[in-house]
């Protein structure tokens, strides 16, 4: 029995084949068509939102409506900027963190990794009140910062990039020591180079919380110029549109589409970053 | 590397992190709770230390018990089902099916979606008349609902949502775990002449376990921060019928701005998540077979 086969002893055949491939796609269908509903609606003609005819004609137009309706470039921008910010601040952060607990043995070093442990129960999104008091006393509410200051220091950044960093073999670090790097160089020469796959996957998924958060900025922004797509797209939905459904959907698509188009292109990448950042 | 050198090091290396974490989650914890025992400071009237009050305000608040409830439901509703649905997706994906990447990644795409796009799409799922399920309803002799608008269904329907958000997500986490279970398990049982289902339920789910108590304790956290739904769809109507215990301390917070009520409910939120979290970890660690 080859190797293939044996791994597939239990794979359906016949009926039992037919009855899974079918239920997986019935519920591959199901799982899909809140989506395909609103990709109807947004690609058609506003009389055609809620008529199904495979001939009617396809526009564009309630995208144009969509982005002239609502400053959408300047909440691209901000998304952009912040997720930016977000990423840059916890790559750095986080490596130094997991660095000192992975490879120095040091007074204090168990408290403080339970300390940083505690952020993955009390998370940021849980403390709202009282970061929105700390983000006015220090004066940067509504502000694009203020949005991100409170993920910088990811406990599941610095967790994850100190498992990696076990792994990474001793006999390196000692043979750049010998060669006469320091701690820092050492970091940089030896241990981020080989946790680049993690480093790809923790980007990933911190770049797609990110883009997607909402709750947060809700509250700590208030204007056009510090707002993220999601505030702005609820803003927009929930405003003086009425309940122009096509016009809804196209926003709603637009602001959802790099990172959509963006998983299309790399679905693989996406799928096994999710597993590597989730299994350790 | 003497000790005191390594301590240097490692501390000067965990600073900035270590500052941002107190200032933004160590800090804000205890404020909350210290914040908890005061009266919210009014122009009038300065903050002054009120004892038990808050807790016991929120214990006459009806509206507490209701999101309380509702917060219950919406767990009970969201993590069996999206867990069971998360396995058996995996199971089929991991079979070789016909278009099965094209499956995969149908389940999977909510995940990447914002929620708060996802409710809005889902918002108009539900329409009265005009929404897909409307019409899908009417066209087999049903009367047209308001889904989201009754109290006897709005409840269900952020459910939904939230479990068509998240199975994709933990689909994935099983889907790893199942590609790691060694061949030679699945030929010696079949020698063995055991049943495909039996094959699961007493090789596949066990060896699975670890996956799902990762699975289970974010799908707890999720189920009691999960709220971008809840403001897009309903805002916690109708009549409170879809208000959780994360939305309240909003809408006490940012919409009554009584701060100190939204700080007492905070802790209580708290404190329910380390509770479970506990839990979790004694009961099922113990029942749990690691490889």
């Amino acid at each position: 029995m080859s190797a293939r086969a044996a791994s597939e002893v239990y794979a359906p055949a016949g009926a039992g084949r037919f009855l899974e491939t079918a239920a997986a796609w019935m519920l591959a269908i199901l799982w899909m068509l809140p989506l395909l509903y609103a990709v109807w609606t947004a690609f058609h003609p506003g009389e055609y939102s809620t008529r199904f005819e495979p001939l009617a004609p396809l526009t564009l137009s309630n995208f144009a409506r969509a982005w002239d309706a609502a400053p959408f470039a300047r909440y691209f921008l901000n998304t952009f900027l912040l997720v930016t910010l977000i990423l840059a601040c916890q790559l750095v952060l986080c490596t130094l963190a997991a660095y000192a607990f992975a490879r120095f043995d040091f007074t204090g070093s168990g408290i403080a990794f339970a300390l940083v442990l505690a952020q993955l129960m009390i998370m940021p999104d849980v403390l709202i009140v009282e970061n929105y008091k700390t983000m006015g006393r220090l004066g940067i509410l509504d502000s694009i910062p203020a949005i991100a200051l409170p993920y910088v220091a990811s406990a599941f950044g610095i967790f994850l990039l100190r498992q990696t960093f076990k792994t990474v073999p001793r006999e390196l670090e000692e043979a750049a020591r010998v060669e006469g790097a320091g701690p820092l160089q050492i970091l940089l020469k030896v241990y981020v180079p080989l946790a680049r796959p993690i480093y790809l996957a923790y980007g990933l998924v911190s770049v797609s919380y990110h883009w997607n958060n909402f709750l947060w900025p809700l509250i700590v922004t208030s204007s056009v110029e510090s707002r993220p797509l999601t505030v702005g797209l609820q803003v927009f939905s929930s405003g003086d549109q009425g309940i122009d459904w096509s016009i809804i959907c196209a926003a709603t698509l637009m602001t959802s589409a790099p990172l959509l188009g963006g998983f299309l292109l790399f679905q693989r990448q996406f799928v096994q970053s999710f597993m590597r950042a989730g299994i350790r | 590397m003497s000790r005191a050198t390594a301590t240097i090091h490692g501390w000067l290396l965990l600073l900035p992190a270590m500052a941002l974490l107190v200032l933004f989650t160590h800090w804000p914890a205890l404020a909350t709770f210290i914040d908890s025992f005061y009266s919210t400071p009014r122009p009038r009237r300065a903050t002054h230390f009120v004892g038990l009050e808050n807790y016991r305000q929120i214990a006459d608040d009806p509206i507490f018990w209701q999101a309380l409830s509702n917060n219950l439901w919406f767990a009970l509703g969201t993590i069996p089902v999206s867990i069971a649905l998360a396995m058996i997706m995996a199971l089929w994906v991991n079979d070789r099916i016909a278009g099965r990447t094209l499956v995969r990644m149908a389940y999977f795409t909510p995940t990447v979606l914002p929620m708060i796009a996802i409710a809005n799409i889902w918002l108009f799922f539900y329409t009265p008349q005009y929404g897909l399920l409307a019409q899908v309803l009417s066209a087999f002799g049903g009367a047209s609902h308001n889904w989201l608008g009754s109290k006897d269904t709005a409840l269900a329907c952020v459910t939904l949502v939230a479990v068509w958000k998240e199975a994709g997500f933990f689909m994935i986490f099983y889907l790893a775990a199942l590609q790691q279970i060694p061949p030679s398990l699945a030929e010696a049982s079949a020698l063995e002449g055991a049943s495909r289902f039996y094959f699961f339920r007493r090789v596949q789910f066990p060896l699975l376990m670890p996956t799902t108590l990762f699975v289970l304790v974010n799908a707890v956290i999720n189920a009691f921060r999960t709220v971008d739904h809840i403001i897009v769809m309903t805002r916690g109507g109708p009549d409170n019928a879809t208000s959780l215990l994360l939305f309240r301390v909003y809408e006490l917070g940012f919409n009554f701005w009584d701060t100190s009520l939204a700080a007492a409910l905070t802790v209580l939120l708290l404190m329910g998540l380390a509770l479970t979290a506990l839990a979790q970890y004694l009961f099922l660690e113990r029942r749990i077979h690691y490889r």
